[in-house]
């Protein structure tokens, strides 16, 4: 694999690169253990307050900390307008698309789409057929993974539209940077991320159904404690100023959604739920959940409660319709995509199998309803054995994967045990879409993985986050 | 709010309140325990201290005999005792998780703190005194840090209310439960008033409800039964007697009732509680059995914490 492109050092790492300038005369100036010094308070600063995230199936770490490491990464303006002109896009298409497969389905009809790659989805939502959700918004929130492999372009690696997380993370590690290197950040002009908050609040009071109060009571709903982003659901819930509720707590009446308070019943116009389709309402979904309210579905048919995002929002980003997203951008808004995708081989199209299975040592394959990195490989890092299993996978079901080529992920100047070092990284800026408008907070998270050479950036297998900075001139 | 969220606050505070309340006895009985044999008499003080705890019954499903080492490892860690200081601090911190937006961060970081802290003392343990004695400290410190910034940093509004409830139903319920183990030693018809046996016993009791310097500021007396029970039972001045903890629950009561516009059973049985603890005389309690009266009072004080869920936490 070639040598990745390093956003300091640049391809050749010959010059130091614009927006790095400064912080790099800062770290000449700054002796390593000052840095370590740092980092250790960053650690503690995270564990006091309780930043923790879960990890499943691992019951001693139950309650884990996110390494972070204490270098930014650092964004140009010319570089963040680019980005953010290509994710308007990027959502608008989402959204649009969403409304088109659940109504007309003019895209199916155009062929751009075949239409097996819907019904048969298991993700695709036919209770959604025909309904109408308010302001015709289903992606409130959108979380676009985004790569580099050189310095002109963003590739899209992942549309997440379902409950996309780690938006805290954004917010606290730029808290805790301003703790920790105050004369850093007075060195650099540095676009602010603190009003994500209050744009995400507008934007879920904008999407209430038309039938609401002037002010509506939105909502946040939560699996519970035991969930792996409970931190962040009730750290955003007291930014937001709203309840944070789990389903026990609500309770649907003729059709609209109230919660139980010390007061009585209290009506609820917007949920913002981090809870998953299948998981809403046992009434509709699975029976033996006991996370979520039943009648949920049928207020929500109603018309009177909007969700957040909206049911079935799974289907768009699907690592199947992934592949399709260029066309799907083209086709709603007659435009050429800004932001790339990976090439991306289907699987479920016998000749892209018989490539991916020629090439298997090369390629990085990944199931189409996986998330969090689990249940993929990467040809290059794999053993043989690992390479066998998953030819077998391949054969037996192929529908259910998608390759793609294993990508030089950009790479960051990171704190490691022997210094400073390049590290891989991708970025997760959130995307908010309201009833009016849509709105991107300069930043997002990036992750970092940790281990040397390693392109696994997700939490849940050994990566870490960086503060994001968008510089403003 | 939330009925769960007013549950969680009322849970949490309680929780603290009992850890607190155990790491007392265990510290009072440790101390009467370490007098010579000819000073405390035969009672088994470890005994009196689980049943103090409510926690007799269970305890010897798990343990022969209540000595030292059984009692202090079962009030204080034993995992299976749901009322031990662990699973106390355990439960706070699991109520205190699920409404940390209703918390303030001061009193989130003194429970998590205290729980990160404690994590080390569980997988250790104390293996002498003077360990056992730091963490007990510990535990009161937390206690006390916990209230404090409650009172500090909180709202004065329905989530602090529910929280003092939390707290002052069950400090009334620990003062009540050891009055109801030591009533013996302090009734005024017995023999040996200030002799040796009862004198400790009396600083025991003190101790643990940390009255004793309160006693002699109240009463200007060297100890006398009646008056540890009438600091215990009727003194409004001190903040663990059963009056004092109804002056406050049917304070916060009525606070809550007037923000929400209305009063129900709750702030009727409360307030009854406190007339009858307002208008009693020692003299006449004794007359008609201490015991009886603490025991008809635990008995209306456990319901009026059923009698709250029903009305708003549920």
């Amino acid at each position: 694999m070639a040598v990745a492109f390093d956003e300091m050092n640049g391809q050749g790492g010959t010059e130091i690169r614009q927006a790095y300038q400064e912080l790099s005369r800062w770290l000449t100036e700054t002796p390593p253990d000052a840095l370590e010094y740092r980092r250790q308070e960053a650690e503690l600063l995270f564990r006091r307050i309780g930043i923790t995230f879960a990890v499943y199936g691992d019951a001693a770490a139950q309650e884990r900390l996110i390494p972070f490491d204490v270098i930014p990464r650092i964004l140009s303006a010319r570089e963040w307008a680019l980005l953010e002109k290509g994710l308007r896009q990027r959502v608008l298409a989402l959204n649009m698309f969403l409304r088109d497969i659940y109504h007309g389905r003019d895209i199916l009809r155009a062929n751009i789409i075949p239409e097996d790659m819907i019904f048969q989805n298991p993700v695709f939502r036919p209770e959604m057929n025909g309904q109408d959700v308010p302001h015709d918004v289903y992606v409130h929130i959108a979380g676009i993974d985004i790569i580099r492999t050189d310095p002109e372009n963003f590739i899209v690696l992942e549309d997440n539209a379902r409950t996309p997380s780690g938006v805290s993370y954004m917010l606290e590690n730029r808290e805790i940077m301003m703790r920790l290197f105050p004369d850093l950040f007075a060195r650099h002009r540095v676009a602010p991320v603190e009003r994500y908050p209050d744009e995400l609040l507008a934007a879920l009071r904008s999407v209430a159904p038309r039938g609401a109060a002037a002010e509506p009571t939105v909502a946040l709903m939560t699996p519970g404690i035991y969930n792996s982003a409970y931190y962040e659901h009730s750290f955003l819930a007291d930014k937001l100023g709203i309840e944070l509720v789990e389903g026990r707590d609500l309770i649907v009446k003729n059709d609209e959604v109230f919660m139980r308070t010390t007061e009585g019943l209290k009506r609820v116009d917007v949920i913002y739920r981090r809870v998953d389709d299948d998981f809403l309402d046992p009434l509709t979904f699975r029976p033996d959940s006991a996370l979520g309210v039943p009648g949920l579905m049928s207020a929500y048919a109603a018309g009177n409660i909007t969700l957040a995002n909206a049911v079935g929002t799974g289907i768009a980003d699907d690592k199947a319709i992934y592949s399709y997203m260029p066309d799907i951008v083209r086709f709603y808004l007659s435009e050429e995509p800004i932001l790339k995708n990976v090439q991306t081989w289907r699987c479920r199209e016998p000749q892209d199998l018989a490539y991916v299975l020629d090439h298997l040592d090369d390629l990085v394959v990944k199931e189409v309803h996986g998330s969090g990195g689990y249940g993929m490989l990467i040809g290059p890092a794999a053993t043989k054995a690992t390479i066998e299993a998953f030819r077998d996978k391949l054969k037996r079901e192929p529908e259910g994967f998608i390759a793609q080529p294993t990508l030089a992920l950009s790479t960051c100047p990171t704190c490691t045990e022997k210094g400073l070092a390049p590290r891989h990284v991708d970025l997760r800026p959130f995307v908010l879409t309201g009833s009016e408008r849509v709105t991107i907070v300069p930043g997002g998270l990036t992750r970092v993985a940790l281990k040397e050479g390693s392109l696994v950036v997700n939490s849940s297998q050994g990566g870490g986050t960086k503060d994001t900075w968008i510089l403003d001139e | 709010m939330l009925s769960r969220t007013a549950e969680n606050l009322y849970w949490l505070a309680r929780y603290v309140e009992r850890a607190e309340y155990l790491a007392r006895t265990i510290d009072a009985t440790l101390r009467v325990t370490a007098l010579p044999a000819a000073y405390i008499g035969k009672t088994n003080e470890w005994d009196s201290a689980l049943l103090t705890a409510g926690v007799g019954e269970s305890f010897y499903g798990h343990y022969q005999e209540a000595n030292e080492a059984n009692v202090v490892e079962y009030l204080s860690f034993a995992p299976d005792n749901p009322s031990s200081i662990r699973n106390c601090i355990e439960a706070a911190r699991l109520n205190a998780r699920s409404v940390r937006t209703a918390l303030t961060s001061e009193m989130w970081d003194t429970i998590n703190a205290a729980w990160i802290e404690l994590q080390a003392v569980w997988s250790k343990g104390t293996g002498n005194r003077e360990d056992l004695a730091k963490f007990l400290r510990f535990v009161q410190e937390t206690s006390l840090r916990f209230d404090g910034s409650a009172y500090r940093t909180m709202l004065r509004n329905d989530a602090y209310w529910f929280s003092r409830l939390g707290v002052h139903l069950e400090r009334a319920d620990n003062t009540a439960r050891i009055l109801d183990v030591k009533y013996h030693v302090l009734l005024p018809e017995e023999e040996h008033i200030g002799g040796p046996l009862d004198y400790y016993q009396w600083t025991s009791i003190l101790r643990s409800v940390s009255a004793l310097t309160a006693y002699h500021w109240v009463y200007r007396e060297t100890l006398k039964p009646w008056l540890i029970a009438d600091l215990l039972i009727l003194n409004d001045t001190l903040p663990r007697s059963l009056a004092s903890c109804y002056g406050n629950l049917v304070r916060n009561l009525d606070q809550i009732g007037v923000a929400y516009g209305r009063q129900g059973a709750a702030q009727r049985h409360a307030r009854g509680i406190r007339n009858r603890l307002e208008h009693s005389h020692m003299d006449d309690i004794f007359q008609h059995g201490v015991h009886e009266f603490i025991q008809e009072f635990i008995a209306d004080n456990s319901r009026l914490g059923e009698i709250i869920t029903k009305q708003y936490l549920i």
